[in-house]
């Protein structure tokens, strides 16, 4: 009995832990299940996303920098090149004491105490945590004796790059501009342009000038290394190479030595110079003194260097022919003559009698001429060549502040020219130019919330008063009256080359207006200004002996306003609170091939100082005549004043 | 005796299915991890050497009888928790953990011995105590299995803690531990969550919460996840070719020849290959299932099927871990990650099934 009980309970605990024994086979199938489905999911279902994820592991895409461009002048000069060179770099990386390391290395190669000042500042700056440089042109022997020594620094390398050089220095400093490293706000500008891909690698950017202005042409194309790349971020080997495109080179319009020689016009004077050839609105010199060197800019200028540029009263790093803006003076005279004819307000005969001062009817104010006493019977051929202010003061009243505003800006006064100089905007316009200032009832309206004088247009008649003018624009304005009218767009560059030279882009030569100026209207006013620079003009000595003859017109931008009555006195007034002298000229009078514009800041009068300086740039440029270094014109004349 | 009696003398107590199995598996681990090591030999003749060492051992436990078997567990056991106890008294710190016990000629790792030694003591104890189950000797049990678990998870080494806690639970389970219990322990389980896991150290608790988010850490603890679960779904359907995994071979998988090989594995023979691999191991616990079916006495029947449960459950958490599913908790995949001890555990476990499948006869009559 008892051994049936104990066979049944032995049944019973047999089909018991078999219950158990299948629950555990359901569990293991359960868990098999669950693997099964995982796998599935990852290697069927997301096969694809995981195989690029590692792709992307497994391949590093190494950027190939490509050389930058060059730039050339018309003749082929070359303004901006690229030089192979060895710098002593630091990888951020692999130092804890960056500070130790670079003084160990100060005893192998000199480390002056602006490179470390440059190194710190990179430092700040950079970007990534990658390589910085310490020191850069090496000499061969810095580096031999480096290489001797480079199992103390595993941190500190050797590498070969090419830097960019401008063997002009400051003498084109406001025309190329520099490049410069790339920082955080040059990363953003990038990003938004959808650009930071081809700049993976690379370390600088044009920060001014062409450089700038013309980067998308100057830095070339990005080369793309595939590499198979460890864990370790090693390369193991190369899976497709697309190779670099180097920059397009920059053809300028600019005659490299018409520069030199305009640059060494100026002789101590601050000051901007503008040449365009009128027929096409190539710029053939464009100058603003004084310049800078670039080089320095380049990897970073030192703080104190900076400071001292920055600082300077001279404001060397202001381009002047670009920005600078100035009372245009007298030289606003001739396109004044052309409005008075446009508006049939005055005709070639009539003739006004100039006292020496203008009133305006019911005022007792004077507007004084520059001429005490006056210059007499005055007709607009007399009162451009002797420039005569109380002739234009009355044509100014008499065509009010609307025509006035109506005609000059057809010659782009109070406008930007579109010179190719600054940050290009994606509507293929430049950014950074000044645009001066050419006033209207409406604009003071709006910039004062004041009505209009008729007082404001008298001042407005000989270009003071409100109006502005950058030399720039007086040269485009210039350059297009010379051309009787038919306007061409300034520009600096003049064929884009590619790298290997097998493809060309000019850039536009094509008239940008007609201004349909009356044939008569521009003889009178075009021959007025040859005799501005023959005996009885202004600018008489400018012209002297010349085989060629001078279009001109002389032109005093007041820097401290005189008080009614007060006599203007050169010598009692500072230095820097002289007058700035204008002169604008084209050559030869007939079929001009120059048209220019000469600022010099402080120089008092046009004639003396400006027109001198013009002269020799005419002179090399239609002669190919060569200035020896003159001793400054005295003019003892009284007659040329303005 | 001739050559030919000897020979079956040899193998009279290996079961061919099961050997079968582990020998296939065996050999898929020196064929990963020639590759995993970068095509080098080194560590597939080191592994080669500790299969032959474990292989004899199973052997030996396979020749064993089922008495002799028995009479080991309480010394086994014994030995175990002296050497728990000086271990968390004088163990030596490697990684931040006290696992190891210096003997001067070898470093052991007692938690391993209690993967063995855990179950076959609780084995041992309801054989015992057959005939007159009653809860209270469930309790004993479970306080058998808690008592070195508790020394295990202060190491602390929660992969083998789970492994044991795993084995040990699967004995009272086939010991008919009542529904109910367990109902009442898994609700005081999800209860005392909150406590447990401020018992648990930083690492751990890290790992865990990764588990639901690997990719916030992606450079720290979830880098292993996320470049495991990258190897294994990049690995497609047929694979990328053996010696061809590029995780595995520009260095991306960390811990590739140990708890990582499935991904190597996985990225080189694919979903294909991993089937076969989940079949060759499903073959082994089907094996494993039959001798615990087959197995004649109560101790053997709870020892084969926790041994087999055991297994399946170590395959489980580490191909989990491997695939992202399961935290990683530092589970080898077994018979084919690298290491001795894991792969002498192992061996010894299946040594007593064969032992359990091949003496049971004699233990009837």
């Amino acid at each position: 009995m008892s051994k049936h009980v104990e066979f049944k309970n032995h049944q019973r605990e047999i089909f018991h832990f078999q219950l158990r024994l299948v629950v555990s086979i359901g569990f293991v199938l359960l868990l098999l299940a669950i693997l099964l489905v995982r796998l599935i999911y990852l290697q069927a279902v997301r096969h694809n996303y995981y195989h690029t994820l590692a792709e992307s592991n497994r391949i590093a895409i190494v950027p190939i920098v490509p050389n930058r461009g060059l730039i050339l002048d018309r003749n082929g000069e070359v303004l901006a090149r690229n030089y192979s060179g060895y710098t002593l770099e630091i990888d951020q990386n692999k130092t804890t004491n960056m500070e130790a390391t670079i003084n160990e290395l100060s005893k192998l190669i000199e480390i002056t105490h602006k490179d470390r000042k440059r190194f710190k500042k990179l430092l700040a700056e950079s970007r990534d945590f990658g390589t910085l440089m310490i020191r850069n042109r090496l000499s061969d022997e810095e580096v031999a004796r480096f290489a001797a020594q480079q199992y103390r620094f595993p941190a500190v390398e050797i590498k070969a790059r090419l830097f960019r050089d401008y063997p002009f220095g400051e003498k084109m400093a406001h025309l190329i501009g520099y490049i410069g490293r790339i920082n955080e706000d040059d990363v953003a500008h990038l990003e938004e342009k959808n650009l930071a891909a081809n700049y993976r690698g690379s370390d600088y950017i044009g920060k001014t000038g062409l450089e700038q202005s013309y980067e998308s042409d100057l830095h070339g194309t990005t080369g793309i290394e595939q590499v198979e790349v460890d864990a370790g971020g090693r390369a193991v080997r190369m899976l497709s190479h697309t190779t670099p495109v180097s920059g397009n080179t920059l053809v300028l319009s600019v005659d490299a030595k018409l520069q030199e020689i305009a640059e060494q016009s100026f002789g101590n004077y601050r000051g901007a110079l503008v040449a365009i050839d009128p027929n096409n609105g190539e710029v053939l010199a464009f100058v603003s003194k004084p310049g800078y060197d670039p080089n320095p800019f380049i990897d970073g200028i030192d703080p104190q260097s900076w400071d001292e540029l920055n600082n300077s009263p001279d404001v060397p790093l202001n381009n002047r022919a670009l920005r600078g803006q100035y009372p245009p003076g007298s030289t606003i005279k001739p396109f004044m003559a052309l409005a008075g004819l446009f508006y049939n307000e005055r005709s070639p005969g009539y003739t006004i009698s100039d006292p020496g001062y203008f009133t305006l009817p019911g005022s007792s104010r004077q507007y004084r001429d520059w001429k005490s006493g006056g210059h007499g019977s005055v007709n607009m051929f007399k009162a451009i060549q002797m420039s005569c202010d109380v002739y234009f003061y009355g044509l100014a009243t008499e065509l009010g502040i609307d025509n006035i505003f109506n005609y000059l800006t057809r010659f782009g006064f109070g406008k930007k020219t579109g010179i190719d100089l600054g940050e290009r905007l994606e509507n293929g316009e430049f950014e950074g130019e000044s645009s001066g200032l050419l006033p209207s009832e409406e604009w003071k309206m709006r910039r004062y919330q004041q009505k209009w004088y008729t007082g404001d247009t008298v001042s407005a008649g000989i270009g003071q008063g409100y109006n502005l003018v950058t030399p720039v624009q007086l040269a485009f304005a210039t350059a297009t009256l010379a051309n009787d009218g038919v306007a061409y767009r300034p520009h600096l560059v003049k064929e884009v080359r590619s790298s290997l030279g097998d493809e060309k882009r000019l850039i536009a030569s094509e008239a940008i207006y007609d201004l349909n100026i009356d044939r008569a209207h521009l003889d009178l006013v075009k021959k007025a200004m040859v005799a501005v620079t023959q005996p009885g003009g202004t600018a008489v000595y400018a012209a002297l002996g010349t085989p060629y003859s001078i279009a001109g017109k002389t032109g005093t931008a007041q820097v401290i306003a005189m008080k009614q009555g007060e006599k203007y006195d050169e010598k009692a007034v500072d230095e820097r609170h002289r007058d700035h002298a204008w002169f604008i000229a084209f050559a030869p009078a007939v079929e001009p091939r120059i048209a220019l514009v000469v600022l010099a800041e402080n120089g008092g009068h046009g004639g003396s100082t400006a027109a001198p300086i013009a002269r020799k740039v005419l002179d090399y440029y239609l002669l190919g005549k060569i200035p020896k270094p003159l001793p400054d014109v005295k003019v003892k004349e009284g007659g040329e004043h303005d | 005796m001739t050559r030919r009696q000897l020979w079956l003398r040899f193998i009279a107590h290996l079961d061919r299915p099961l050997l079968l199995g582990i020998a296939l598996l065996l050999l898929t681990s020196l064929l990963v991890l020639y590759s995993a090591d970068n095509a080098s030999w080194e560590q597939p003749m080191k592994q080669l050497f500790n299969i032959v060492v474990a292989l004899s051992c199973m052997w030996l436990i396979a020749n064993l009888p089922l008495h002799y078997l028995m009479r080991t567990a309480v010394p086994i056991y014994v030995l175990g928790m002296v050497l728990l106890i000086s271990v968390a008294l004088f163990g030596e710190v490697s990684h931040g953990a006290r696992r190891w016990l210096n003997l001067g000629i070898a470093n052991l790792q007692p938690s391993e011995l209690m993967k063995i030694g855990v179950p076959l003591m609780m084995a041992w104890y309801f054989e015992k105590h057959e005939a007159t189950l009653t809860l209270k000797n469930y309790f004993i049990a479970a306080l058998l299995l808690l008592m070195p678990i508790a020394l295990i998870v202060r190491q602390p080494d929660l992969g083998t803690s789970i492994l044991i806690l795993a084995s040990g639970f699967y004995v009272l389970f086939l010991a008919g531990l009542s529904w109910r219990v367990m109902g009442v322990l898994l609700i005081a389980a999800i209860g005392s969550a909150p406590v447990l896991w401020s018992t648990l150290h930083e690492y751990q608790r890290h790992r865990i919460l990764m588990l639901f988010d690997p990719s916030q850490d992606a450079l720290g603890n979830g880098y292993h996840t996320i470049q495991a679960t990258i190897a294994v779904g990049s690995g497609g359907f047929l694979g990328k070719g053996y010696l061809n995994g590029t995780q595995t071979h520009l260095d991306f998988l960390p811990e590739r020849t140990t708890d990582f090989i499935f991904a190597v594995y996985s990225e080189e023979f694919g979903l294909l290959g991993s089937i076969m691999l989940l079949a060759l191991y499903s073959f082994v616990v089907w094996r494993g299932f039959i001798i615990t079916g087959n197995a004649s006495t109560y101790f053997t029947r709870l020892m084969a099927g926790s041994i087999t449960l055991t297994f399946a459950t170590y395959t489980f958490v580490n191909m989990g871990m491997v695939s992202g599913i399961l935290p990683v908790v530092g589970v080898p995949l077994p018979l084919i990650s690298y290491g001795g001890t894991s792969m002498l555990t192992l061996l010894l476990g299946f040594g007593m099934l064969m032992s359990i499948e091949t003496h049971k006869k004699l233990v009837r009559t």
